[in-house]
């Protein structure tokens, strides 16, 4: 990740797929896992527990993000099927988990794959179509799934609940130890986001995942080299959706709350808009993206607040900011794609590359 | 590339600093948080309301602030976003926000839980669900205003004493959004319809809620309804307008949820020639012309300004005044029991919420009477009617049914 890899030489096929390309990686990704197993406590002795509370509650978003962005880019972006149905599967997860948190009082470890088991099921079901439809045609069939979850969730008493459309459920409880405060929360989202995070290195290294690139990048040639594209492509939407709905239980148990107006088609381009600035195709990608689209907005105003009263009064700038906010956000987006079109990810590669040489470049 | 992306992480790093330094420099004031949807699905209503909120402290900010402590209204625009939402709470936490004026139904519904866990009184006001008026099953939620369930009391009410005090046999359409919002208030309609003996039939609009020439058609044609409820939101109200206009039938016989009912939809319709007649409910007054308001004008001529233009759109912006007076009326209270230079929390003012009574602001505000049990305030409305291209009201404040009401929270209570 942040180091210098000559001198390295790889000479065989289980090396050169190996989840840590060099020994130092360990190391590196050790150092990483502690920091952020220490990041609560390290916030709170820093900044006091108050502050800390808020810096943690972002993290906590972005890491469910992570993982709803991980599960999409599975698809879109290893396997090349677009879906903008995705909030559609999240929403599946949710109610999924509610109701069975509620009506037979299981505890998260079985809700939550049950979840994503089921929204994996639906999963299969909306991925039918990619077995005969590409591209913007897919696009409109996964938004199709969409408005029909979205519908049959609103209309059936009994998985939404009543007319209301939310179920509350009770918080993760851990030992009989109740996760309530963000900084308890934050382990419990953080446990799901590392898994995420490790299913998605190992699979794309796989033959799985091999088999997900073949197909996105010439379908026809996978197929002649013996890939069973029917049963690659469900999987595909399968484990995406899992990760959906693992998604969903996951936001159900942060907010205490089931509501289909969490999962609705904005939630979707959110996600897409994720994985498309992150890099399609990329696990690194997908965890950039979700920092990126969740921090942008929040830095936006922490700068206008602080440096906007120069220019303008509190009741304009109440104003402007959110004006502002959406304005920069569109721009950074396009800005960042004209400028790397493969993403925050390419572009750490491209840093990563210049500093690998320097300072001694050419 | 480089150089660009530290810069960002520089202004950033700045940003953060400089923040949590913010928070420090608070001496006496009191922290009211803010959310607001300015840019999001229901701009159209935050841009007139948030400024509401924010002209009214201002007003009693000059007067030397609550109880000699100045308020700070820390407004943060949340898009309509859940997740941004949760954000936005946690930063008010953060600040030190002794009470939370929440925006949207998710986010009310997603904060309900956290707000009791931290002892934040948070309020939603015309939004959010009914059931949390039970105070005692939602200790930190407070609606404040009337809820779905009774506007559409409140809207039977008025449908019986529009045609002549009898509902006996009468046809009554139910013409909602087609969400959660829209259904909330099915049971207590047909409920209704069996306590009076009328036809009730239900007509949902799909989203967005841009076409609905069909539902009002047969509404209007074929069910040839005696009168209409109507629960829409966004752009559908003056869709609805244009299209009972269009097929002849009297808008005064038609009555719109307090979403529907603000002078934006009416112009969007086509303005009060096409909308005469129309009546639409309100639980704030209507108007520019309640001593507050010249309070604020008063107070934009001394900065040399004119009154501000968000004040001509009056039903959101009056109803943004409400809000705030709500929890500028907890605050004091909480600071007349705590004392005025004491450190009030979020339970104090929680407290300072139950005992709001008797506060009007010159009729602006209905006879709001909050108790520990009752969260809505009793669930006033008052019904404006379209006439001469004008808001003009058509009653005094009111509720109605609220036997059946209290039956439908306790009933919700137990199912949980």
């Amino acid at each position: 990740m942040f180091h210098r890899e000559s001198g390295y030489f790889k000479t065989t096929y289980a090396a050169d797929g190996g989840l840590y390309p060099l020994p130092i990686a360990k190391w590196t990704v050790l150092c990483l896992l502690t920091l952020f197993v220490a990041l609560p406590v390290l916030t709170t002795s820093l900044l006091g527990a108050g502050s800390a509370e808020y810096y943690v509650s972002i993290v906590n978003l972005i890491l469910i993000a992570v993982v709803g962005a991980l599960g999409l880019n599975i698809l879109v972006g290893y396997t090349g099927q677009i879906s903008i149905g995705h909030a559609g599967f999240m929403s599946v997860g949710a109610y999924t988990a509610a109701n069975l948190a509620v009506k037979f009082d299981l505890p998260f470890w079985l809700t939550l794959p049950a979840g994503g088991l089921m929204a994996a099921a639906i999963g299969i079901i909306v991925g039918i179509p990619s077995l005969r439809i590409k591209g913007l045609y897919l696009a409109i069939a996964t938004l199709a799934a969409q408005l029909i979850i979205e519908w049959i969730i609103n209309h059936t008493p009994a998985i939404s609940g009543g007319s209301q459309a939310s179920i509350e459920v009770a918080r993760p409880t851990v030992f009989g130890y109740p996760l309530k405060t963000q900084r308890e929360l934050y382990y419990f989202l953080l446990f799901f986001a590392v898994l995420a995070i490790v299913g998605t290195l190992n699979l794309v290294r796989s033959r799985i995942g091999r088999a997900f690139v073949a197909i996105r990048d010439q379908d026809i040639a996978a197929e002649i080299i013996g890939i069973n594209i029917f049963r690659y492509k469900l999987t595909a939407f399968a484990i995406s959706s899992f990760y959906a709905g693992v998604t969903g239980v996951l936001y159900t148990y942060y907010l205490g709350i089931a509501n289909y107006e969490n999962f609705l088609i904005t939630t979707s381009i959110d996600y897409l808009a994720m994985i498309i600035i992150g890099g399609l195709g990329s696990v690194l990608g997908s965890i950039l993206g979700a920092v990126f689209v969740t921090l942008l907005p929040i830095v936006i105003r922490l700068t206008m607040e602080n440096f906007g009263t120069l220019l303008f009064t509190t009741a304009e700038l109440n104003n402007i900011i959110p004006a502002m906010r959406l304005g920069i956000f569109g721009l950074l987006i396009i800005v960042f794609l004209v400028l790397e079109p493969e993403g925050l990810n390419r572009l750490w590669r491209n840093i990563r590359n210049y500093f690998r040489v320097w300072p001694f470049s050419y | 590339m480089t150089r660009h992306l530290a810069r960002l992480t520089a202004s950033a790093a700045a940003a953060v600093l400089l923040s949590t330094g913010g928070a420090l420099a608070q001496g006496g004031e009191i922290v009211i948080g803010v959310q607001c949807d300015r840019t999001g699905a229901t701009q159209t209503v935050g841009v007139f309301f948030c400024p509401g909120n924010h002209d009214y402290v201002a007003v009693i900010n000059s007067k030397g602030g609550v109880e000699g402590r100045k308020i700070r209204a820390m407004e943060i625009d949340h898009e309509y976003k859940v997740p941004q939402g949760v954000e936005s709470y946690e930063r008010h936490k953060k600040e030190g926000a002794v009470s939370i004026l929440l925006y949207g139904t998710p986010h009310t519904q997603a904060l309900a839980a956290k707000l009791a866990e931290d002892k934040i009184p948070g309020t939603s006001p015309g939004f959010g669900s009914a059931a949390s008026a039970d105070g005692k099953r939602y200790p930190y939620l407070f609606p404040v205003a009337a809820t779905y369930w009774s506007q559409a009391a409140a809207a039977v009410k008025f449908t019986k004493d529009k045609l002549g005090g009898n509902l006996k046999g009468k046809k009554v359409a139910y013409l909602f959004y087609d969400n959660p919002a829209g259904k909330e208030p099915l049971p207590i309609l047909e409920d209704l319809a069996k306590l009076e003996g009328f036809e009730l039939r239900t007509f949902a609009v799909p989203a967005p809620g841009v076409e609905m020439g069909a539902q009002v058609l047969d509404i209007t044609q074929r069910y040839r309804a005696d009168f209409v409820i109507a629960h829409l939101f966004g752009r559908s109200p003056s869709v609805s307008i244009k299209e009972f206009k269009r097929t002849g039938y009297p808008l005064s016989k038609v009555v719109s949820f307090v979403w529907g009912s603000a002078e934006a939809d009416i112009e969007a319709a086509g303005g009060g020639a096409v909308a005469e007649g129309y009546n639409t409910m309100q639980f704030a007054g209507v108007g520019s012309d309640y001593p507050i308001h010249n309070e604020i004008r008063e107070l934009y001529k001394k900065e040399g300004k004119g009154p501000p233009k968000e004040m001509a759109s009056t039903v959101y912006y009056n109803r943004g005044i409400f809000h705030m007076a709500v929890h500028i009326e907890a605050v004091r209270n909480a600071l007349k029991a705590k004392g005025a230079n004491a450190k009030i929390t979020g339970a104090d003012v929680k407290e300072g919420f139950e005992k709001i009574k008797g506060v009007t602001l010159g009729g602006l505000m209905p006879p709001l009477e909050i108790t520990p049990e009752d969260h809505e305030g009793g669930g006033w409305v008052q019904i404006f009617t379209v006439k001469g291209g004008k808001l003009t009201k058509n009653s005094d404040w009111f509720r109605a049914y609220p036997e059946v009401i209290k039956k439908h929270i306790e009933a919700d209570g137990k199912k949980s």
